[in-house]
């Protein structure tokens, strides 16, 4: 016989823990990117034709840096977050699921890692 | 758990606007992720010197990766429109089944014009990159 109550063997199994927290980072990350990612996209256009050094004085400038740094880091946090998604969804299998939700966060981070140190390297004057 | 029956059957299902744009939202953020290397080959060439900027530009202006970053600015814009979309659902919004299509609808009208524009702008400063 078990004497454990309903409540106690479901707790800590589920989405109640912890799910609302990816729900709203997902969100949040969201809200943040629509006025990052107009601006980047815009922005983008009008840099098309620049020279290295013209490139590098528009991202050296502080406000460049600390958007596009904000870009970066919010864009690869929303894509973690929605890739963790689909394949939770779509695969089934426990131990290829584990082995690309692994593959993909350590991937997601060294990009956001790399674009940060480029982005960091340029404003630097290092580039 | 590969063994248990899995339902919805999506094959027996005939498309709907709603539910295209439901995958198709999916789809636009697998492959906006995938983007994101471009963005970072972007950024890392510039921050290696003007030689290896240079040779990224020569790269990204060749055509097929140009077609390629013509389906990202639709991809791009149409995640963003459906994303607000999705955020007023978050509220409790517009989930009459007519409004859910007025509101499909504008998204798919939406992407297509500032895609439209983005790309008329692009072709008219002489191709990106």
């Amino acid at each position: 016989m078990n004497l454990r109550s309903d409540l106690g063997r479901v707790r800590g199994l589920g989405s109640a823990k912890s799910g609302s927290h990816h729900w709203m980072h997902q969100r949040l990350s969201a809200i943040a990117l629509i006025p990052l990612a107009l601006w980047f996209v815009t922005s983008l256009m009008s840099h098309m034709g620049d020279s290295h050094g013209e490139l590098v004085d528009w991202i050296s400038s502080p406000f460049v840096t600390v958007l596009l740094l904000a870009l970066v880091t919010s864009a690869f946090y929303h894509a973690k977050l929605g890739l963790q998604v689909v394949i939770e969804d779509y695969v089934h299998a426990e131990m290829s699921k584990m082995a690309l939700l692994v593959a993909m966060k350590l991937a997601v981070a060294f990009g956001a890692l790399l674009g940060v140190v480029a982005i960091l390297k340029i404003s630097f004057g290092m580039a | 758990m590969a063994d248990n029956p899995l339902s919805p059957h999506l094959q027996v299902y005939r498309p709907q606007l709603t539910s295209v744009l439901s995958i198709t939202h999916r789809g636009t953020g697998v492959f906006l992720s995938l983007g994101t290397i471009v963005m970072l080959y972007w950024l890392v060439s510039a921050s290696l010197g003007p030689d290896a900027y240079a040779s990224m530009q020569q790269c990204l202006s060749s055509m097929p990766i140009q077609i390629v970053l013509a389906g990202w600015v639709f991809a791009f814009y149409f995640h963003l429109l459906n994303g607000v979309r999705h955020l007023f659902w978050d509220s409790g919004r517009g989930f009459e089944l007519s409004t859910a299509y007025k509101s499909g609808y504008a998204v798919m009208a939406g992407a297509l014009l500032m895609s439209a524009l983005t790309w008329g702008c692009v072709i008219s400063q002489g191709g990106a990159a």
